[in-house]
């Protein structure tokens, strides 16, 4: 972006900028405060004082406990998401190069994605309850609680790729068509790389929606949970600061994806500079 | 994208010909359908099929013991004659309405700062992403980070009598509607700024210096140019918000102490007695109100055209 009208900047910046300012500290404020409690004393409670500072809580929620078991959950809930984000990458990809076309009932089929994208989550859970117990079968991970997450995250992974994909330009594919690539080859040394960045954000979105999702899972799951279940089931049977460890380690976890994330994408920013310098 | 006009009239020509190259390949409708073919599978079997079961179940009858297959109005006619149906709507129609209000503006002031007034690329991606990092932590552990901090001995009466401002704890501040109001806009505002900043960043900055150069001073230039070309995201975050609030589950039910109940917790409630014909009278209700909303929202701009060009 290039400077505008004049480098001075005028009255709105600042209070824009004040405005966001304030912003970021409401999103964090609680986020601090649960950062902090989390390594509240053995004997501390859910609120303030800090009784005394330990890891008593982290340690709790590598263990197996009586009301929940949150290390399988966790790791069922990251299997779900890792098969969850792929499925949505290949197919709302596909669909995205789809759509770039009209076809016909590719407004029906739009509008389908925009309906279970709106839906109520909870009541897409209960749909598929039902189809399952009409049809006798016993809800579980990786049918009906993946099902049920794909309603959620297809549309998303759709929608996003529909921004992606806007800023494609054709007649790149058509120049490696007529240089005599097959279709194959026009889709991996040409579609797929110049959409990879979006790619990425479409599966790292499709990751955290699954592994966030609550209100879809819960009636498609069966009997064994998911870690936002686990947590769901923590609070309302006893609340102590292992809530607030989960969500330091969260937001740990999600801090290193992201900054790993970033570098993939400078990475592939500077090798495609490269490349256009070699070309040019 | 300057160059945006030239190639469609080549391209028709570059396909014309290509298609004489290869009399073989599979027609363009066929393609399409393959490409889109599984994602279509999913959502019919996934959602538009089990959608269309409770449509069917919610005219079932029901005992304490199972469903059995009717056609009866009587779901609906108890579901709409209860008083607390009708209050519940009201009041989550309320809540819809102050947090979609309050998103909106600090949605569309923080996507405007980034896009128009954040000049370097690398600190406009570092700032979203710390609008974006709290969205990765878990919704619930979100819901309830706020109860330390809005609680009677809570942080933020610490600050407040620390800085003198009260003598004695406020305690409208949890478990009230202004609890629930904070939580929902915590957890939403990100899903307006996410559209309106895509939209906004489709704005060619010319225009803007064009219009100031016309005379129009920076609020004719708002009003007149930067919200009518960001309408799409506008319209595409208020969609989401208005849904994400009007489907909660569990912000009302943990942040109002009880006051006030959500629709969808009020159904979940019904599930868990295995009412289910009720619960899918109740089900049908609020998909139809949903859809109305949406599709109202969506008359104001037409959403495919925008997105699918």
């Amino acid at each position: 972006m290039t400077a505008r009208i004049s480098d001075k900047r005028p009255w709105t910046f600042y209070a824009l900028a004040t405005l966001f300012g304030a912003f970021l500290l409401f999103l964090y404020g609680p986020m601090f405060v649960i950062y902090l409690l989390s390594f509240q004393g053995p004997n501390g409670g859910v609120t303030f004082p800090m009784v005394g500072t330990s890891f008593e809580w982290f340690r709790e929620v590598f263990q197996k406990g009586q009301m929940a078991n949150l290390p399988v959950a966790f790791e069922r809930s990251m299997s779900l998401a890792i098969v969850v984000s792929f499925l949505t990458v290949v197919f709302s990809v596909a669909a995205g190069l789809g759509f770039r076309r009209r076809f016909p009932g590719s407004g029906a089929l739009f509008y389908l994605a925009v309906a279970s994208l709106v839906m109520p989550s909870l009541l897409v859970g209960f749909g598929i309850g039902l189809g399952f117990q009409f049809l006798g079968w016993q809800p579980s991970l990786f049918t009906s609680a993946l099902g049920a997450q794909l309603t959620w995250t297809l549309p998303f992974g759709l929608f996003a790729m529909f921004a992606v994909v806007n800023r494609f330009n054709r007649s790149w594919e058509e120049a490696a068509r007529d240089l005599g690539a097959n279709a194959w080859q026009r889709l991996r040394h040409v579609t797929i790389p110049i959409l990879l960045p979006g790619i990425i954000g479409v599966a790292m979105g499709a990751f955290t929606l699954s592994y966030d999702e609550y209100a879809r899972t819960t009636l498609t799951i069966g009997p064994k949970n998911t870690l936002p279940l686990e947590i769901y089931a923590l609070i309302s049977s006893a609340t102590s600061p292992t809530l607030f460890a989960i969500g330091t380690l969260t937001t740990g976890v999600s801090f290193l994806a992201i900054v790993v994330s970033l570098l993939v994408v400078l990475r592939l920013q500077r090798r495609r500079g490269r490349a256009l310098v070699k070309v040019g | 994208m300057s160059t945006s006009t030239l190639p469609v009239s080549l391209r028709s020509g570059t396909v014309a010909a290509s298609g004489r190259r290869r009399s073989t390949r599979l027609p363009l409708w066929l393609v399409s359908w393959l490409q889109v073919g599984p994602l279509a599978l999913i959502l019919i079997v996934l959602f538009a099929l089990p959608t269309i079961l409770f449509l069917v179940v919610s005219f079932y009858d029901y005992d304490r013991v199972g469903i059995y297959p009717a056609f009866l109005l009587d779901n609906y006619r108890e579901l709409l004659t209860t008083p607390a149906t009708w209050r519940v709507y009201v009041s989550s129609l309320r809540f819809a309405f102050i947090v979609w209000a309050i998103t909106l503006f600090l949605g569309f002031n923080i996507a405007y700062f980034l896009i128009f007034h954040i000049r370097s690329g690398i600190t406009r991606t570092v700032l979203f992403l710390l609008c974006a990092i709290p969205f990765w932590t878990s919704g619930i552990i979100r819901t309830i980070a706020w109860i330390p901090f809005l609680g009677r001995n809570g942080a933020f009466n610490q600050i407040l009598m620390g800085l003198g401002l009260t003598s004695h704890p406020l305690t409208f501040l949890l478990f009230s509607d202004f609890a629930v109001i904070v939580t929902y806009v915590h957890l939403f505002t990100l899903l307006m700024v996410g559209p309106i900043a895509n939209s906004l960043s489709k704005i060619d900055p010319a225009l803007l210096e064009a219009a100031v150069d016309a005379g129009a001073s920076r609020w004719r230039t708002m009003v007149d140019v930067v919200i009518p070309l960001s309408k799409t995201g506008i319209v595409l975050g208020s969609i989401l918000v208005f849904t994400q609030v009007m489907g909660d589950y569990f912000v009302v039910r943990q942040m109002s102490g009880g006051q006030s109940a959500s629709i969808v917790s009020m159904l979940s409630t019904q599930i868990q007695a295995m009412e289910y014909p009720p619960a899918a009278a109740n089900a049908v209700v609020l998909v139809i109100f949903v859809a109305i909303l949406v599709a109202g929202m969506m008359r104001i701009v037409d959403v495919r055209k925008e997105l699918v060009k």
